[in-house]
């Protein structure tokens, strides 16, 4: 039987969501047309859907029943609540930058903790400013994925954050998007651009306020990192469990820079996190880990792309998933080696742990050589706790909970203890133990 | 009374009866080792004794120290004081020996409402019994067991069970996979816990570690069944005539 798929409603109403909010847009000069350009690159696929292979496990067409308008602008009560989240995922030491429903809240960041090293403008004031057109252009660059192209479009709000060549911040800056909306959608675009040898931590955190239900979050971050530079880009996502969180990294890498990513999904309804890599300069070493930790009904999906386009570059990726309930996690994990990559070594590895005989795991890894002399593996599993295990260490006196408790706390260890700063990785670990200690 | 008494113990596996009408009585300050060939439910009767899952005791009972060791969750026999040294321990990537080791001891005081042990008397106590074992740190601060000989394994069982400090200890094949050296590490630490309040059940099948762990009593257990019980005369007569005569009689 031949299928055809038609515009479903949802993005019909996509469309009116776009006219609509228009005139909300920020943007002077070149902005309006280049964001009239992303949303046409949107329309021709619409919504993500099954038939589309990057989004066969994510089909946003059939999981999302309608689009959202645009949240309001958060107003002073809004404000109170996000303070109160923003506190409870605050990292240690980390300057703080604070987004609610998709709009900068200077307010409730620490502008003045910033250090000299590195210039912060929101994206607003960067669209604004027609004297910085070209900027405008970089930050909304789009891709063909169709998420991306339609934050591109919608960015109402974003960080630019640039560090100069040689700079190092001491510092971590964290990045907060609080959600406080219920029944809409916001959308933000941030923009990083390390410079030669520069040196940041960076921490983007997802959270929603109390009493914030049934959003739709799209956020985007692009990064480009100089030559010689070091990042460590941390993101923590959790949200709403009736909401949405389409999130998209794109980030390329100059030479023998170090890069340093880690990223976790601990809630919300439908996630999808994509990041798209690509190691443009030689001898670069990137460090590409993540876990998802899915209970109830939901679903995660953590795609990872790694483009190797130059030669001697390392890439690293240990991605874990721990799956209860009725949860589905989805790992989709390509690693493409340019003909020019010669002598790139890169693996990954993709486990899941299933807690429940309903819960599903997708894994896709993906491995797209085009070069000779190159060292490229992959390996995938999948299984429930081992019996064993848990038997050995309640013969030690430890009750079963407590003992299946720690044993996941290790499983995911594995991938979080990649990441290389003790505070961040403390953050990353409680945040974990605050989803398990929530499901017993 | 006896620390551990078991009558008329039956257990099966899958519509197998491994375990038939076994009776054993050990008491506190006793040794006691269980020699038996291959299949004789020697293991199988370590495993109910501690709780493992998938065995089913169709008849009988275990008392530990009066109570219903049957009645018990895993983790309540060990906070009641029963230790099993496990044949072949287990590796876990991602949990070092020392949070494991505080995490046990710490649930089982929990257990047994004491108060939780403090850090630095925690980590004294460990290093100063790792070193009678010749266990060195590092070995502590890795993943338990993970990379371990067979040899260190069975070290580290010796060194949970100094730690834990149970009433009674059931040593399961310690001696498997160990060389000269370490067998004698390893049986003079378990020496070193022998104590008049303290029991040991020790399963081998071999006379050799009598030699240096020597009991007080020697059970031959054959087609799940203590087929005879002597002192430790009885290993030197089996080592000279074997398995067999027992297997006839059963």
């Amino acid at each position: 039987m031949k299928q055809v798929l038609v515009k479903a409603d949802a993005e019909r109403a996509m469309g009116n969501v776009f006219a609509a909010a228009r005139g909300r847009l920020p943007g002077a000069g070149p902005v309006p047309q280049i964001r009239e350009r992303a949303f046409e690159i949107y329309e021709r696929t619409g919504l993500p859907h099954r038939r589309m292979e990057d989004w066969k496990y994510t089909d946003l067409r059939a999981l999302i029943g309608e689009v959202l308008p645009l949240a309001p602008r958060p107003d002073a009560e809004a404000l109170v609540r996000a303070k109160v989240s923003v506190k409870q995922v605050a990292a240690d030491q980390a300057v703080k930058l604070v987004l609610v429903d998709g709009i900068f809240a200077p307010e409730l960041s620490d502008l003045g903790d910033l250090e000299n090293e590195v210039v912060v403008r929101s994206l607003r004031e960067v669209l604004e400013n027609s004297a910085t057109g070209a900027m405008a252009g970089l930050v909304l660059s789009t891709t063909s994925d169709p998420a991306i192209s339609l934050n591109a479009a919608m960015a109402t709000d974003g960080l630019v954050i640039t560090v100069a060549d040689g700079n190092a911040l001491e510092r971590p800056i964290q990045i907060v998007h609080v959600a406080t909306g219920l029944s809409v959608s916001t959308f933000t675009r941030c923009y990083l651009q390390l410079g030669k040898g520069a040196h940041a931590a960076i921490v983007e955190s997802f959270v929603p306020a109390e009493r914030a239900s049934g959003y739709q979050a799209n956020d985007a971050i692009i990064a480009l990192v100089g030559d010689e530079a070091s990042l460590s880009y941390i993101r923590v996502a959790a949200a709403a469990s009736d909401a949405v969180n389409i999130s998209s990294a794109i980030i390329a890498v100059g030479a023998r820079a170090k890069l340093d990513l880690f990223s976790m999904t601990c809630s919300g309804s439908i996630s999808r996190y994509q990041e798209f890599i690509t190691l443009a300069g030689e001898g670069t070493k990137l460090s590409a880990n993540g876990v998802n930790l899915i209970r109830d009904r939901l679903h995660a999906d953590t795609t990872i792309v790694v483009d190797h386009a130059m030669p001697h570059c390392t890439s690293r990726e240990k991605f874990r998933a721990v799956v209860d309930d009725c949860g589905r996690s989805v790992f989709q994990g390509r690693i493409i080696v340019r003909p020019a990559a010669r002598n790139t070594d890169a693996t990954m590895t993709t486990r899941a742990l299933l807690l429940s005989d309903q819960g599903e795991v997708d894994n896709k890894p993906e491995l797209e050589i085009l070069a000779d002399d190159v060292t490229c593996g992959h390996g995938a599993t999948s299984g429930a706790l081992d019996d064993t295990l848990v038997f050995y260490l309640r013969a030690r006196g430890l009750p079963e909970k407590d003992a299946q408790m720690l044993l996941i706390k290790a499983f995911i260890g594995e991938s979080i203890e990649e990441i290389t700063s003790e505070n961040l990785r403390d953050l990353v670990t409680a945040q974990a133990e605050h989803w398990l200690r929530a499901g017993r | 009374m006896a620390l551990l008494e078991i009558r008329d113990l039956h257990v099966g596996v899958e519509d197998r009866e491994i375990i038939r009408g076994l009776h054993l009585s050990v008491h506190a300050g006793e040794v006691h080792a269980i020699m038996g060939p291959n299949g004789s439910g020697k293991s199988t009767l370590s495993h109910v004794i501690a709780g493992k899952p998938g065995y089913e005791v169709t008849d009988g009972q275990i008392l530990f120290k009066g109570e219903d060791l049957l009645q018990m969750e895993p983790d309540e026999r060990a906070a009641k004081g029963v230790f099993l040294a496990f044949q072949y321990p287990v590796e876990i990537p991602g949990v070092t020996t020392m949070n494991f080791l505080r995490a046990a001891l710490n649930a089982q005081r929990k257990a047994r409402d004491q108060q939780e042990f403090s850090t630095p008397a925690f980590l004294k106590r460990v290093r100063e019994v790792a070193g009678s074992l010749n266990i060195p740190q590092d070995m502590i601060k890795r993943g338990v067991n993970v990379g371990f000989s067979g040899g260190e394994k069975k070290r580290n069982e010796i060194l949970q069970m100094a730690l834990f400090e149970p009433g009674l200890c059931i040593l399961d094949e310690i001696d498997s996979g160990l060389d000269i050296d370490a067998l004698r590490i390893v049986a003079s630490g378990i020496n070193a816990l022998r104590s008049p309040e303290r029991a040991m059940i020790v399963i081998t099948h071999y006379r050799r570690l009598l030699d240096h762990i020597v009991p007080d009593i020697v059970h031959v257990m054959s087609k799940g069944r203590v087929m005879k019980s002597g002192g430790k005369e009885l290993a030197l007569e089996l080592e000279a005539c074997g398995y067999a005569q027992f297997e006839d009689a059963a």
